[in-house]
Formats: structure tokens, sequence, C-alpha cells
């Protein structure tokens, strides 16, 4: 290798960087925020089967899994203007995103709420709940105890996913790295520096997602066996 | 205190009840026997409406309820002075024993969280798991499972609970750390209705038993009567058949 690559690759890594930092992961965790509620909401009104809203996810899901994520960008961000709609490049990628990712993420958390057994919900009518009340205190959070590992996943490539958003204008880390490309000439070095810098930020949500599975599982069987809690003291500590 | 009346259950083209009456006095402590499938499970959960009856009545505290047109409200009042305990125990799996106890009083009876804390630890502590409070079921076995579940329908102050073989799924240890715990509430007036195959709890514990079989009741007696002079045929080929004669 020339002095001269050492010199781009050592000058373009803060480039990179940056835009990925201020830009790629911005954009993926809005998005993301915005597709878990969707997805909640959507996953939520399947299960209860409420109509109409019931149908309307369907609907949402199957445009959105059923289209290329690539034609969604375009279609909000060239498409629109002909209806007057104009929007901003990061607005339209957060807003295709969220959609999108919703769409995903709503199957997921569907299929881990079918996943809880009956009986949680049963447990709750016969201590008095409502539907409601059992459904946000117990069935919802051991569904998303589930749905983790998946969403996690999801989050991931998603957060590849955004490099899609260069082709809207929005300057993410591709489109920085095209950037310097066009005025170096250097391509096979610099999209592996890009890549190598996606893969950072991916260990980084992987390290997360361990993090937090450690954290949701502490109720469930395999680790249990290994921290027990304290037991308590016979006497009656308020007394 | 609780009657039933004429209630019919089916399961698509199945009948499960074909109008079935039982009664059940304050105090009273029901053993529903029958071989599988005679729908006394069904039995059990219509009358907390875990599942909709065709048809029947509900006379609770003097007041009846029409099981089929039953409403939401009416359902509510009449789970807050009942509880039901499961055969596969049904606690929350994401809470701890205690949380499991003081979730229903908390959030359905808006019960103040210290009140709820001490009433939980009490019903933990009759039933012998005031060690166990901290753990999760995933960290508990059966039979302290079902005894938190127990716990967790007593701290409700019911006017009954309804048991639904509530040792089938347990090994016969954990079978007898279970039904102490019953004998235990049955000696302290509980009223209780419990469908079983525990012959030993029906003969020993229970006032009255009521055998079903093919969703009809065959004989109602006083336990004592039940196992020492039955009056059908059917009744008398059972005990024979279980080494109860």
């Amino acid at each position: 290798m020339t002095e001269r690559l050492w010199e781009i690759l050592s000058d373009s890594f803060t480039k990179i960087l940056v835009p990925g930092l201020t830009m790629t992961l911005p954009l993926t965790a809005i998005a993301f925020f915005f597709a878990m509620v969707l997805a909640v909401f959507m996953a939520l009104a399947q299960f209860a089967g409420v109509p109409v809203l019931k149908q309307l996810s369907r609907f949402h899901i199957w445009v959105f899994r059923g289209t290329p994520l690539l034609l969604q960008l375009y279609l909000v961000f060239y498409g629109l203007p002909g209806l007057g709609v104009i929007i901003d490049p990061f607005p339209a990628a957060v807003l295709v995103f969220s959609l999108n990712e919703g769409a995903y993420c709503a199957e997921i958390v569907r299929a881990a709420l079918e996943a809880v057994p009956a009986g949680q919900l049963e447990a709750g009518y016969c201590v008095g709940m409502s539907y409601l009340q059992t459904m946000r205190r117990i069935v919802l959070p051991q569904a998303m105890r589930t749905a983790f590992p998946s969403l996690a996943n999801s989050l991931i490539a998603m957060m590849k996913d955004t490099s899609l958003a260069s082709t809207i204008t929005v300057t993410e880390m591709l489109m920085s790295t095209q950037r310097i490309i066009a005025r170096t000439y250097e391509p096979l070095a610099l999209y592996m520096e890009a890549g190598i810098i996606y893969l950072l930020f991916s260990t980084v949500l992987t390290k997360l997602q361990k993090l937090g599975e450690k954290r949701l599982s502490v109720y469930t069987a395999k680790e249990s066996m290994i921290i027990l809690p304290k037991r308590r003291p016979q006497a009656k500590w308020w007394k | 205190m609780v009657e039933v009346k004429g209630i019919k259950k089916s399961f698509g083209g199945t009948e499960v009840l074909k109008g079935v009456d039982i009664k059940v006095e304050q105090g009273d402590v029901v053993a529903i026997l029958g071989p599988s499938g005679s729908g006394k499970t069904t039995l059990l959960r219509c009358m907390n409406f875990l599942e909709r009856a065709q048809a029947g009545q509900l006379v609770f505290d003097g007041q009846a309820y029409d099981l089929h047109k039953v409403t939401k409200k009416e359902i509510a009042a009449i789970r807050r002075k009942t509880t039901f305990v499961f055969q596969n125990y049904n606690l929350f799996l994401n809470k701890t024993a205690l949380q499991n106890v003081t979730e229903g009083l908390v959030i359905a009876r808006k019960m103040p969280k210290d009140q709820a804390r001490q009433t939980a630890e009490q019903a933990l502590e009759k039933v012998g798991l005031s060690d166990r409070m901290d753990y999760y079921p995933s960290q508990l076995s059966g039979g302290q499972q079902q005894r938190v579940a127990i716990a967790r329908a007593l701290a409700a102050q019911p006017e009954i609970i309804y048991f639904d073989e509530p040792t089938s799924a347990l090994d016969p240890e954990l079978t007898g750390e279970v039904l102490a715990v019953m004998r235990q509430l049955a000696e302290e007036g509980m009223t209780m209705l419990v469908v079983t195959h525990e012959m030993g709890f029906a003969r020993n514990v229970s006032s009255q038993v009521v055998f079903m079989e093919d969703g009809l009741v065959v004989e109602s007696a006083p336990s004592k009567e039940f196992f020492q002079s039955p009056r059908s045929q059917r009744t008398q080929e059972f005990l024979r058949l279980v080494g109860q004669e």
C-alpha cells in the first residue's frame, strides 16, 4: 500500500464516521422508535381482533412487505412532489423506514403475543383484572421478551438498510464514502473502510442485544437456575 | 351461596354439559368427581365465565344471572367474589411469587401497595412459602407454584374458590403439600368447589361429592354417604374401579 492510500484512509475515517453518527444512527434510532410504536399498535389490534384497525394493519403490512424499500423511498421523495407534497430528505427517510420497519416488527410482535400461553390471560381475569390490564401488565411484557431477539435482528438489518437513504440525497455514511471516492478514485479501500464502520456499529448493537436479553431473561428458566435471589429472613421485616 | 341450574354448553356439535344443576352452600367443600371428558372442568370454567355457557342460570349470593346473557359488568362483579386455581397453575410468568399475589390486589382491586404487600406476605406465609417470595415461577417446583396460585386466590378474600384439578400436574409428593394446604383451608371454613381425581381428598376433606358423567350429574350426596352407600349403579362401579368401595 502506498503512503497516499494510507493518508486517504486515515483522512476519510472521520469523514465517514461522523455522518454515521449524525445521520445513520439518528435515522435508525428515530425510525425504529416510530416503527416499534406502530408495530405494537398493529400487533395488538390484530391480536385483539379490533374491527377496522385489524384490517388496516393487515393492509399496511401487505403493502409495505410486498413492495421494495427502495421503491417506497423513491415514491415518497420523488413521487409525492407530483401531488404537491414535498418532504425533506431526512424526514422522508424517517417516514419510509418507520412505516416499512413497522410492518415487519408488527408481525414479530404479533407472533410473540400469540406465543404467550392463553392461561396467562385467564389468570388475569380470575384475579379480577380486565383485558386491557392483563395485556399491559402480563401478556405484552412476556411477548416483548420473546420478540426481543428478532426485533434486535430487525434493527440491525435496518441500520444497514439506511444506506439506501443515500439515493434520496440523505448524506449518510454511504453517500459520504461515495463523495470521497469521486475525489480520490479509491473505491476498493474506501468501500472497505465504510464496511468496517458499519461492522463497528452492528457489533455495538449486537452487544446491546446480548445485554438486553440478559436483563430481560431474569424470569426464564435457563438464567434462573444460576442466579437465585437471596432467601428472605423468616422474621417479618416491616414490624 | 352459589347455585347453577340447567347449565348447557357445547363445543361445535359436541354437547359437553347437558343441563347440570349444582349447589354450594357457605362453608361447603364440594368435590366434583367423574371420568375424563365428563364435563367437570367445563362446568367450573362456565361458572367463572372462562367459557360462555349456552344456557343456564347462576345464582350468586341470592342474585340470579343468565349464564348466556350475563354482561361484562356482572361478570366483573362476580369475579370479585370468586377466584380460580388452575390445573397448570397459570402463575404470571414475568412476576415473582409476591408480585403474582399483589398484582390483582393492586391493579384490579386498587388496594394501596403497602397493604397489598402485607396481604400477599400473609397469604404466602399461610401456604408455607415465606422464604420464596422473590422467586419467579420458573424457579419454583410445581407444588410450590400451585401453592403460590392458592395464595393468590386467598389474598383476594373470595367467597368461594374454584379448583380445577389442582394436583393433576403434580407428582405424589408434591400433591401432598398442595392437598395439605387445601385441607387447612377447608378446616378454616373456606367455601370450595374442587374438580379432582383425588379420592382421598373427596372422601376425607370434602363435605359434598358430585359425581358427573357425560355432561350430567349422576349422583350428588354428602361425602360420607357417597362413599359408604352410593345409590346409583354407575357410582358403585366407579368406586369399585378406583378402589374406594
